[in-house]
């Protein structure tokens, strides 16, 4: 087996793959370690982002050649429009479905409800100014609020007329799992699902599947609907961290896989990187990681993690910038699997970020618009990344309390809006049935309000 | 030499306590909070006898040194006056002085304090003045130019800088501070210091005692050539030259006329004369609260925050609309802790805004009402008093907050919370909440189910008046808008646990 770990390679070496042969004489002369290096993912932008390396991954049952790399479009970019609120930057958007599809990117997932209603509309005018054949769209029945047969069908068709687009090439039941009670009257009850292989079968939707959060014996029970109906794919979370360590309502990635590699299913997978949790890390975990491969990214590791599974078709990635999208190409372009001995290495790495109490939320915005104003997401981001970096103190008596103590507070106003932070919330607990990660969202503001109070007032702790 | 020091100690005073009205973290009055409790009228209304003995003392044996160097209007008069002195030279001459008008200002003001229209009469107090020119003219551009650096240290991730909110509280007071600069800047402008000489009631005071005072600028008329240079660049107009006498109830002792005097004429020397007999200044005033609540000018202002329509169906993200709250009429104005009672506030407030300047929480903002105009009075829309801050108590330079300890102030009881029941969430929306009793620092708040014989029902808060302290914390946090469901009413008199 090949080996590319930084300790079994000889200083000379090591310091060529760093790239300059100016700065091997730099270090050389200035007696630099190479322990010391700094490794930055973007310091090899005079290397072309590949266009014709793409993994692709065949669809057993269509054919449709997929790329490993597909497009999540739940993070599409904001900026402040002329009334000064945030709007979705259609301009930015075109240009970032434009550099994906010229780098071989051609599977576009996005929902009814993401972006809070507008995704579909601009993924659709982004792509329709490609061919039809240059993408694969995904969108999903999202009839959470709503779910009778006329408004089920309604949300249907306009999925249609918003991407702009004849068929639909992947159609699924979005988020199912929480209890089989709501899967059937979402789909069963009202006949949609009898209504959606009608229309697979008149080839407007060329391939049937459902999205998954939730427990294992909901997704037993709907997989067993595979004699029946023949899903065409399912999309689940998968990632080296919730393989063996899935959190909240999540079942292990392992089994699930499993389970669908039995029945020859392909897998599409979200939350690769557990809505940059699997990249944003801490320093020591980042430094474990890079130690391994210098030049590659943090994220690069999770996305491997899951294109080293052949029956996944593609792993899906909201990309809000083209940094993003220019890293994961890269990872995927030309693709190299990982060896069994790297999934240990990054299933031990695993086991040290679950260390990090961070709070398991993946910013998908589900929660919101809370009732009562607040911007949760905001406010579980904003502890995590006090927690990565070390912010958080255990004891007032810390070494760098007073630090952590401002970075904290400081760092509070400046991610949330005062009037949205956590002292606001009522405890309604409106927003926890909308959690994919079942996080207990008003246990956890509180448990933060409570922290901050401690700050706050000096209290010893 | 005597007028380089005059002009480098008034520079430093002044400096330091405009500071005092920038810096809204409140740590610079740990090292020069003295400057604000120095200051003439705040030490007669706080009863600091040791600081008005020394200001006397001063007058008596140096002339109005303090209007000069210690006044933060007099040196901004100057500064005024030094440069309209740029645009034409030798502007000034002398003239007679206007007894009638300065005594009878005088007199109007002890009478206005005495009964009871404090706030009227303060609109004329020289420190207090320059209070609310600095606090809501120059705060807010110190707090933009603060935020500028935040959003700066934002991007480099440093937490040097923190933002703050730019928030003018009361848009009387803010007319208030735009007039008095007008005013007093165009009067230095033109004529030096009139104000000091024929309005300011401090001036008249230490113009009194500086007749008596030991040492004087004396002109030598052996040596007085009679050129007027002196009297031209006198911006109190105070030389006579013709008569070779100086007026010092009006000479404020900058010694321009020293430097200006080609022939050594003028001279800083020892003179007694007469007797020097200490007068007592009767500013002191206790000056009941006039209860007669009439909204003199609306003049609460709000930034409009952010609105965010409703969204129509259940999508993803998006943020819910937040209307912002709206004050409740609150017949007894909530004073801080600290003030003890309405009277003491009203007695010796000068509404210089200094306590308003460093409240953390946008809680204390000058009052709108005709009885206690300018004055700090609280209210909780933007935040409420917490546990944590003394700051006002601090920094009041005249008694109208005494100095409180954090425990202390626990236990002071300034108001109580009232329920509105038809404004709670809890019968409005139909769901649990509860964040009243949360966050009540003296659980004084018990949620009980709304149907004593279903403990299943839904939960109201009940208060224990006895155990609530009047913090706001409740009716900030309640999540009931524009009006909270839980609100304070306030006591005249501060009682504690």
């Amino acid at each position: 087996m090949e080996k590319k770990r930084y300790n079994n390679i000889g200083r000379g070496e090591f310091l060529a793959r760093l790239g300059a042969g100016s700065a091997l004489t730099v270090a050389a002369l200035a007696g630099c370690k190479p322990s010391t290096a700094k490794f930055d993912p973007y310091a090899v932008d005079d290397e072309d982002v590949p266009t014709d390396k793409m993994e692709y991954r065949t669809n057993p049952r269509t054919g449709d050649k997929v790329s490993i790399l597909g497009y999540g479009c739940m993070r599409w970019p904001m900026r402040k429009g002329d009334d000064g609120r945030d709007e979705l930057d259609q301009e930015k958007i075109n240009e970032l479905v434009d550099y994906a599809i010229a780098h071989g990117v051609n599977y576009f997932d996005t929902s009814p409800v993401y972006c809070q209603g507008k995704s579909e509309q601009v993924t659709g005018i982004a792509l329709s100014r490609h061919a039809r054949d240059k993408f694969l769209i995904a969108t999903k029945m999202s009839n959470f609020s709503n779910y009778s047969r006329e408004n089920s069908i309604l949300m249907y068709n306009r999925s249609f007329e918003m991407l702009q687009v004849d068929t639909i090439d992947y159609y699924l039941l979005h988020n199912i799992g929480s209890d089989i009670r709501s899967f059937e009257a979402r789909f069963i009850d009202n006949g949609i699902l009898d209504f959606l292989i009608e229309e697979r079968a008149k080839g407007k939707i060329r391939n049937l599947g459902w999205s998954f959060h939730g427990s294992k014996e909901v997704f037993d029970h709907i997989l067993a609907y595979h004699d029946k109906v023949h899903w065409d794919f399912i999309q689940i979370q998968m990632n080296y961290s919730d393989w063996h360590n899935a959190r909240g309502r999540n079942v292990n990635a392992e089994y699930l896989y499993a389970e669908l590699e039995k029945r020859n299913i392909p897998v599409v997978i979200m939350e690769p990187l557990l809505g940059g949790r699997l990249s944003n890390v801490p320093n020591h975990i980042s430094a474990r990681l890079q130690q391994q491969e210098p030049e590659r990214s943090v994220a690069s590791w999770a996305f491997r993690f899951v294109g080293s599974y052949p029956m996944v078709l593609t792993a899906l990635s909201g990309m809000t910038y083209e940094e993003h999208l220019q890293d994961n190409i890269r990872t995927y372009a030309p693709f190299e699997p990982l060896s069994e001995e790297d999934k240990k290495f990054l299933f031990e790495t695993a086991e040290l970020m679950l260390q990090y109490p961070t709070i398991p939320c993946n910013d998908c915005k589900y929660c919101m618009p809370c009732p009562y104003g607040l911007d949760i997401p905001a406010i579980l981001l904003h502890y995590n990344k006090c927690v990565n970096e070390g912010n958080l103190s255990r004891s007032s008596q810390d070494e760098n309390f007073r630090k952590a103590r401002r970075a904290f507070l400081v760092g509070y106003d400046r991610a949330v809006e005062k009037e949205r932070q956590a002292d606001r919330c009522v405890g309604c607990k409106q927003c926890n049935e909308h959690c994919p990660q079942r996080i207990d969202i008003p246990r956890q503001l509180r448990r933060i309000d409570k922290y901050i109070e401690d700050l706050k007032q000096g209290r010893e702790f | 030499m005597l007028r380089k020091f005059r002009i480098v100690a008034a520079a430093m005073c002044f400096v330091l306590i405009t500071l005092l009205f920038l810096d809204f973290t409140g740590t610079l009055h740990a090292w020069f909070g003295w400057l604000a409790k120095i200051q003439f009228l705040p030490a007669i209304l706080a009863l600091n006898v040791g600081v008005v003995l020394v200001l006397v003392a001063l007058t008596l044996l140096c002339g109005r040194i303090y209007c000069s160097v210690i006044c933060p209007l007099g040196v901004m008069q100057d500064i005024f006056s030094y440069f309209a002195g740029k645009r034409k030279k030798n502007r000034f001459s002398y003239s007679p002085a206007k007894h009638w008008l300065r005594y009878g200002v005088l007199a109007i003001f002890i009478a206005t304090l005495a009964a009871g229209f404090g706030a009227i009469a303060l609109l004329v107090a020289p420190y207090s003045a320059f209070g609310r020119i600095a606090h809501n003219l120059l705060a807010p551009l110190w707090g933009w130019g603060n935020n500028l650096l935040a959003w700066v240290a934002e991007r480099i991730d440093s937490y040097a800088f923190y933002s703050t909110e730019v928030w003018i509280g009361s848009w009387a007071t803010f007319a208030v501070a735009v007039a008095t600069l007008i005013v007093v800047g165009y009067l230095a402008w033109r004529s030096g210091r009139t104000y000091c000489n024929t309005i300011c009631p401090v001036g008249t005071v230490l113009g009194f005692l500086s007749r008596f005072s030991l040492l004087k600028p004396v002109i030598d008329t052996e040596k007085c050539i009679d050129c007027k240079r002196c009297a031209r660049n006198c911006k109190a107009s105070c030389i006579d030259v013709e008569n070779h006498t100086i007026d010092y109830s009006r000479c404020v002792v900058c010694f321009d006329c020293i430097d200006n005097c080609s022939k050594g004429a003028i001279s800083y020397t020892l003179r007694c004369k007469g007797t020097t007999k200490s007068t007592d200044a009767k500013c002191n005033a206790d000056a009941p609260a006039d209860n007669s609540r009439k909204n003199f000018l609306i003049g609460t202002a709000l930034l409009a925050t952010s609105a965010v329509k409703a969204q129509e169906m259940k999508v993803d993200g998006g943020y819910a609309t937040i209307i912002d709250k709206e004050a409740p009429n609150r017949k007894q104005p909530l004073t801080p802790p600290g003030s003890w009672s309405a009277r003491n506030m009203a007695a010796h407030c000068t509404g210089c805004q200094l306590c308003v300047t460093v409240c953390p929480t946008d809680v204390l903002r000058p009052s709108a009402e005709l009885s206690t105009f300018m004055q700090p009075t609280m209210s909780y829309e933007r935040g409420y008093c917490r546990p944590e801050c003394n700051k006002c108590s601090e920094v009041c330079p005249t008694g109208a907050i005494k100095p409180i300890s954090l425990a202390e102030k626990s236990s002071i009881r300034i108001g109580h919370a009232v329920w509105k029941q038809k404004n709670c969430i809890v019968i409005t929306d139909d769901v649990d909440c509860g964040n009243c009793e949360r966050h009540c620092p003296s659980s004084a708040i018990t949620m009980v189910p709304m149907d004593e014989n279903n403990p299943r029902s839904r939960k109201i808060p009940t208060i224990n008046k006895h155990r609530c302290i009047g913090c706001g914390a409740c009716e900030n946090l309640c999540p009931a808008r524009p009006f909270s469901a839980i609100y304070v009413k306030g006591f005249s008199e501060h009682r504690t646990l």
